[in-house]
């Protein structure tokens, strides 16, 4: 039995949606709906959640976010700048704290820098500054390498102009290069952005009071309270508010450089 | 003792003895001595691989000589004591493909060194900043982001870049070369107006109109070395040396490959 390619075509699409309607009526038929909504849709659990959810765990995330992009960001930047330096011995040290952040999950940085170091030193440090200093140490690691691939973008005539204008190799740096390497770099330290976002949920390991939850924690302890899923849907969404329009911004970002080629 | 490091009486503009350029195994410069008076018009000439730009590169320290020295009016720059960066800015570069920048206004490229290297206020840097786009004749471009002009246009501004730093003297490294035919002329335009005006200039290109109408003193170079040079109606016109004819056939008509008795190409 031989089949024209029309009818080859044709047969093959039959088969796919067929394999997708039965999947999805199975998934239909199959589910506890009943389950499912009061576990997840569950309205009054979710209008509960409001406004606390949005006013504090929302803000919350975001500033934690915040404090670790600019800490991580300013010493990614020293970073690259000692990768990128003539002087070996800063070379192998950025190296080295690159490879280590890199290599090691966040939540250790957390625990260390949460008890360990507390413990070790007997100190008190501000909780503040200490979700500061773990969400900006590992992300200054990443972002070390993007700022370094952008700084080595920038074209080797832009230094030879401003050097050949009597700027020094630092003015040069700071005047021409850095600006140039920051706008190249831009859609990919968003990305970063999104992804701190994200991890800045693991601030829940250093016990929060009341006023500083974040979004995850604060969906974690409505789940306990209401035994319901919903507060977590809800507070996924809200992460979700945060990062839909950064993904956005990254897009046009990156559509912008493109053109720019 | 005190002495000003590396600087005794020079009357030359440019005075540069016995360079060598090597890159790894490869040497490009193998022993140049050449001066530029002050005022005068140089242009270089040569086919490409001959070390012309390398020259010029080293005249402004670009690139390290590997012997030899170079002297800005007395002021000798391979000496390891010598403030670099201070003698840089008494010289205006224009390179080939540009190099404005493009994070910022045709305005502010004229600025920004004026500011962060001469130390000039705001105002009187814009002040210099616009007479010098007036000069080239971009003035009504000053908001533009060098992507938004032509290459002509992005030249000019790139020249006038330069002579807001009040340079002693230009470097050209092929200034036209990256430009479309028709936009070649405004950019000479402007070279012939500064020489007119009296600057010191020393210029790479393969414009032999420009050389013969503008130059003082043509120099052409072959294999990293000084073949000929003196008066452009000398060195093109009547040229001593056979790599130097050979070279001005193929530049001055490259079809016909053959050159008419003053140097013109046939009609």
């Amino acid at each position: 039995m031989s089949m024209s390619r029309r009818q080859r075509t044709r047969t093959v699409r039959g088969v796919q949606y067929g394999v997708l309607a039965l999947v999805v009526a199975a998934v239909a038929f199959g589910a506890n709906w009943g389950e499912i909504r009061r576990a997840f849709f569950d309205l009054d659990v979710a209008q509960a959640q409001f406004p606390d959810i949005i006013t504090t765990a929302l803000v919350n995330t975001v500033v934690y976010t915040l404090l670790g992009f600019g800490f991580g960001l300013a010493l990614g930047l020293i970073l690259a700048l000692m990768r990128l330096s003539s002087v070996p011995p800063y070379r192998w040290l950025a190296i080295g704290y690159i490879e280590f952040f890199r290599g090691v999950p966040a939540l250790l940085v957390f625990i260390a820098l949460g008890f360990g170091v507390p413990i070790a030193f007997q100190v008190v440090i501000n909780q503040y500054v200490t979700v500061m200093l773990a969400l900006g140490l590992v992300g200054a690691a990443y972002m070390a390498e993007t700022i370094r691939a952008g700084i080595q973008a920038v074209p080797k005539g832009q230094v030879e102009a401003a050097r050949s204008l009597g700027m020094s190799q630092g003015r040069a740096m700071r005047s021409i290069v850095i600006p140039q390497a920051f706008r190249i770099v831009l859609p990919p330290l968003t990305n970063e952005l999104i992804l701190l976002t994200k991890d800045s949920s693991l601030v829940y390991l250093l016990g929060l009071s009341l006023g500083q939850y974040e979004l995850a924690k604060f969906g974690r302890d409505a789940l306990n309270e209401n035994r319901s899923l919903t507060p977590i849907l809800v507070a996924g969404l809200c992460y979700l508010i945060i990062t839909l329009p950064l993904g956005h911004l990254v897009r046009r970002l990156e559509a912008r450089t493109a053109k720019a080629r | 003792m005190t002495k000003v490091a590396g600087t005794k009486a020079d009357e030359a503009a440019i005075r540069v003895e016995g360079l060598h350029k090597s890159f790894g195994d490869l040497e490009v410069l193998k022993g140049i001595d050449f001066t530029v008076s002050p005022g005068e018009v140089v242009c270089v000439i040569g086919p490409s691989g001959s070390g012309k730009s390398t020259l010029l590169r080293c005249v402004n320290l670009l690139e390290e000589p590997t012997a030899g020295t170079v002297a800005l009016s007395g002021t000798e720059l391979t000496d390891p004591d010598v403030d670099i960066d201070r003698v840089r800015r008494r010289i205006g570069m224009v390179f080939q493909s540009f190099n404005l920048f493009p994070h910022l206004s045709a305005l502010d490229n004229l600025t920004i060194a004026q500011r962060r290297v001469l130390g000039r206020t705001k105002d009187e840097a814009k002040r210099i900043g616009r007479a010098n786009l007036l000069r080239v004749g971009v003035s009504e471009k000053e908001s533009a982001y060098p992507a938004q002009l032509s290459g002509g246009q992005q030249q000019r501004v790139a020249i006038a870049r330069a002579l807001s730093m009040d340079p002693e003297l230009m470097l050209f490294d092929e200034p036209t070369s990256a430009l479309d035919p028709e936009l070649v002329g405004d950019v000479l335009a402007v070279m012939r107006r500064l020489a007119d005006e009296g600057m010191t200039m020393m210029v790479v290109t393969h414009e032999m109109s420009f050389a013969r109408e503008v130059a003082d003193r043509v120099v052409f170079m072959d294999g990293g070395v000084i073949v000929e040079e003196g008066s452009p109606s000398r060195v093109i016109g009547d040229p001593q040396h056979q790599r130097t004819r050979t070279f001005l056939s193929r530049v001055l008509d490259p079809a016909a490959a053959e050159v008419t008795e003053d140097g013109e190409p046939p009609a």
